[in-house]
């Protein structure tokens, strides 16, 4: 068996809406640096490739059309880039994802974060570009109004051109950020004390980028991260989605729930990449699951569920059972094309450790997943190359 | 006991305050030195430390400036990441009021404020110009008049955001199934620069309020300040002008309700300590030729002249043309906005003054000068002499070198002021607030004012 890839999505006490009830959970504590230390440092401990770190500019809510005024769920949420970077000084090895809003954000910012990220971690950075579809988010901002939908109507009609609107401009968005990060060539810093001049400006690059909704001029303030490009990811269920990490990111985190969907998808995202002229290294594929571990995991799902008030459900696959039963599960995916996981802890820590400690060594003893830390930056562990600089000129 | 020291460290960035070409000089991207002045700050039990933002890279004539520092991290990313480096020190983040969104800035600074265990700060800058506003969706629509209602606004906006949420909010309580206390987050804004309602996704910072600092200086500056400002970022360092400074700036914080000690007036200066104050004296000229190289001195006259003057020599007299009053050659920089005919007369008048000065020597007397030069027991009597004398209530040390600028304060002026009695001999408090000796956020939770 092939090395898989293996990801851990945090977001507050984990996936399940009740998770802060689990009784090995730390709810008071979501919103303190210590929290997210620990999970960080659990993580390396069992070698993850990377962690992603779920955001949105709006409070968390049990309905899609906007706040939900419950009090029995965990509510509120710290900015995720800053999240990441808070780690960055006490992980030395795992990869830090955070996601950003790429419809309420400035590109220019958001591209200098991530590149600041990168220093700070010298290459371990990433970044999860997410649409923003909600018309009660668009209000926090006043910028610009969204109409009103529910997912379902989102191949439909009228809200079809606002979804693929919303797409495009993620896809400016992103393209924007990959100029900014490459608007510094990796050698524009010279330090030249016979002619005085601190960088190379031959060597910096207006990027000119004009779209739909901005432009942005450049070049970006902060040098070239360690990485060249920081990794891209995008969570996708649907063509729009696929066509869009196709386009733009490196890893894309889909949602099957079978042997079959898999199969269907790796081939949904493949034609993607055709459809949109990809070139360079095929998009990584990682499914996306949610996972309670452990000999009573079932149980305690149900526990949480009744506790919540209703059955957990979600888009990824809810897999309940061992961390042998999961281990199966991830290697025959793996079959059908997909590359990695990145699995969704239904309760933290509880859930975090169960990878750790038991499926991490169970897929030591097949020989697929590995038992320390080889590469220093989070492209390379990926196995994508350092890309080349857009503005430099060829060798 | 005389009144306290309150010390803040200034990453050295962008301009020729860095001696970037100095054998000592580090990197001034990699994290290792942001840690290394963070740390170094700690060690001096300094209230925080300081990072500057300029949103586009500056330029000169048409091309980008390429003899300063160019390049810098995102403020908020790397002090969440000092974050984990400190365990008290302040993380004060400039951050620009015209492109930035309430929503979105005041959860950054709410997040690094929870990160950080209260210590976060902002120093809200107004820089509005177009040539900025080219990178960023809003463009450079700003007026120069309206920077500071937006700024104003922008504040007034982020602190309802702040407030939208009680103190204790987060209940975490299992027994009776509450994680949070109803109706949290809700707000509504409609003014002139934004208008916006929903709920605020984070939960109220540990200090209620970040700290607030200003750096502005015209008049609307000075009153944005004394209404709504923690810490003023004065760039008034000669003694009598600081004086008159701090004694405009308090006098105007009766008529908000404040009093003088709401407003921590903080100016930039320089500290050279050397064996003895000859050595410290020789030391600090040779810091400010360095600093204002031959090249650099020229490009300082042409953004004064608004043209040209690759053809003059750095050692020889000033030009004799008159500047240029169109729009000028230097951009994304703050000086020189006024107006540069009159700055020009009063560079050639200094020349004139000291018997013909040559560019370079009028660039090094008139961009700046070192605030506090000598011996260890020198800068420690002139500090606090300064402080006690209500020059200001402490100081922004800006180093010039990257990162060890400060190692030699640290060492050997900041046990000096321990000894005094005006500097702290330890932490006393957790936060920043408690560092500056601010009683709580200006305002509370409006929901704890309607309870
Ligand atoms: C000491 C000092 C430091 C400043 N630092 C910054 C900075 O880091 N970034 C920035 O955009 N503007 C900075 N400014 C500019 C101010 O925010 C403001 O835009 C400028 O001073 C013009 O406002 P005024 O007319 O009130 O002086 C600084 C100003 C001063 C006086």
């Amino acid at each position: 068996m092939t090395h898989l890839h293996l990801a851990v999505a945090l977001d507050g006490a984990g996936w399940h809406p009740g998770a802060w009830r689990d009784p090995l959970a730390r709810p008071a504590e979501l919103f303190g640096a210590r929290y997210w230390a620990d999970l960080a440092a659990e993580a390396e401990r069992g070698f993850l490739d990377f962690l992603t770190f779920e955001d949105a500019l709006a409070v968390q809510s049990s309905r899609w059309e906007g706040p939900d005024g419950r009090t029995d769920q965990v509510r509120g949420r710290l900015d995720a880039v800053l999240v990441a970077a808070r780690l960055a000084a006490v992980t030395s090895a795992i990869g830090l994802v955070p996601t950003t809003s790429t419809t309420h954000t400035e590109p220019f910012h958001v591209a200098i974060g991530i590149a600041s990220l990168d220093h700070a971690t010298s290459g371990r950075a990433g970044w999860r570009p997410q649409v923003s579809g909600k018309a009660a988010d668009a209000l926090h901002f006043g910028r610009r109004t969204l109409p009103v939908f529910a997912p379902e109507e989102y191949g439909t009609g009228a809200v079809a051109e606002v979804v693929a609107g919303l797409f495009g401009e993620a896809a400016d968005a992103v393209e924007a950020v990959r100029r900014l990060w490459d608007s510094w060539e990796d050698d524009a810093i010279i330090r030249d004390t016979d002619t005085g001049r601190y960088v190379d400006r031959a060597k910096l690059h207006y990027i000119d980028f004009e779209g739909r909704h901005f432009s942005v001029r450049g070049p970006s303030i902060t040098p070239r991260p360690p990485q060249g490009q920081p990794l891209i990811t995008a969570l996708a269920h649907d063509v729009v989605p696929y066509e869009f990490a196709a386009r733009s990111a490196d890893v894309v985190y889909v949602t099957p729930h079978s042997v079959a969907d898999a199969h269907t998808i790796v081939g949904a995202v493949r034609e993607a990449e055709r459809t949109v002229g990809r070139t360079g290294a095929p998009l990584r594929v990682f499914a996306d699951l949610v996972v309670f571990l452990g000999p009573a995991a079932a149980d305690r799902k149900d526990a949480l569920d009744e506790l919540d008030g209703a059955p957990y459900t979600s888009d990824a696959l809810v897999f309940t059972g061992t961390a042998d039963d999961l281990a199966d599960l991830l290697s025959s995916w793996q079959e059908t094309g997909i590359e990695g996981f990145r699995l969704r802890p239904g309760a933290l820590p509880r859930d975090l450790h169960h990878i750790t400690r038991d499926l991490v060594p169970a897929l030591q003893a097949r020989g697929a997943f590995r038992g320390a830390y080889a590469e220093d930056v989070l492209r390379t562990r990926l196995g994508l190359a350092r890309p080349a600089n857009r503005y430099a000129p060829a060798p | 006991m005389g009144r306290q020291i309150h010390l803040a460290a200034h990453f050295p960035g962008v301009n020729n305050t860095t001696v970037w070409a100095d054998p000592a000089s580090g990197s001034q991207i990699d994290f290792a030195s942001f840690a290394h002045l963070a740390r170094t700050a700690e060690r001096g039990k300094f209230d925080f430390f300081f990072l500057a933002e300029g949103l586009r890279l500056r330029e000169m004539k048409g091309r980008i400036h390429d003899l300063d520092v160019m390049g810098r991290p995102e403020s908020l990313t790397v002090l969440a990441a000092l974050a984990g480096v400190t365990t008290h020190l302040g993380l004060a983040a400039t951050v620009n009021s015209t492109f930035n969104e309430p929503y979105e800035l005041a959860r950054r600074l709410a997040t690094l404020d929870h990160l950080s265990d209260g210590r976060a700060a902002w120093n809200v800058v107004t820089s509005w110009d177009a040539f900025t506003g080219e990178n960023f969706r809003r463009g450079g629509y700003l007026a120069e008049a309206d920077r500071y209602n937006r700024a104003r606004e922008m504040l007034q906006t982020a602190r309802e955001l702040w407030d939208s949420w009680d103190d204790g909010a987060i209940l975490a309580d299992r027994e009776s199934g509450r994680f949070v206390a109803a109706d949290q987050g809700a707000f509504r804004h409609a003014g002139p620069q934004f208008d916006i309602s929903g709920v605020f996704g984070t939960p109220r910072p540990p200090q209620g309020h970040p700290v607030i600092i200003q750096a502005g200086d015209s008049e609307e500056g000075r009153e944005f300040a004394a209404s709504d400002a923690d810490v003023i970022f004065s760039r008034h360092s000669v003694l009598e002008e600081a004086r008159a400074f701090f004694k405009d700036v308090k006098s105007r914080l009766a008529k908000y309700g404040r009093r003088p000690d709401d407003l921590k007036i903080l100016p930039a200066v320089t500290a050279v300590v050397a064996d003895t104050d000859a050595e410290a004296v020789e030391e600090a000229a040779r810091i400010r030729r360095a600093q204002v190289s031959a090249p650099t001195a020229l490009a300082f006259v042409e953004g004064v002249w608004g043209r040209d003057l690759s053809g003059y020599d750095a050692d020889g007299p000033l030009p004799d043309l008159d500047p240029d009053p169109g729009e000028g050659v230097s951009r994304g920089r703050a000086q020189f906005r006024g107006d540069r005919a009159a700055v020009a007369r009063r560079w050639r008048e200094l020349s004139e003054a000291r018997g013909g000065l040559t560019i370079r020597e009028l660039v090094i007397e008139a961009t700046g000068r070192q605030t506090f030069v000598g011996a260890p027991g020198t800068v420690a009597e002139q500090m606090d002499d300064y402080v006690q004398t209500r020059g200001s209530d402490g100081f922004i040390l800006v180093p010039h070198l990257t990162p060890t600028g400060l190692d030699a304060f640290v060492d050997r002026v900041v046990p000096l002021l321990q000894e005094r009695g005006s500097l702290r001999a330890d932490y006393t408090g957790a936060t920043l607030r408690d560092h500056l000796g601010l009683s709580g956020p200006r305002r509370p939770s409006v929901r704890e004012k309607d309870a």
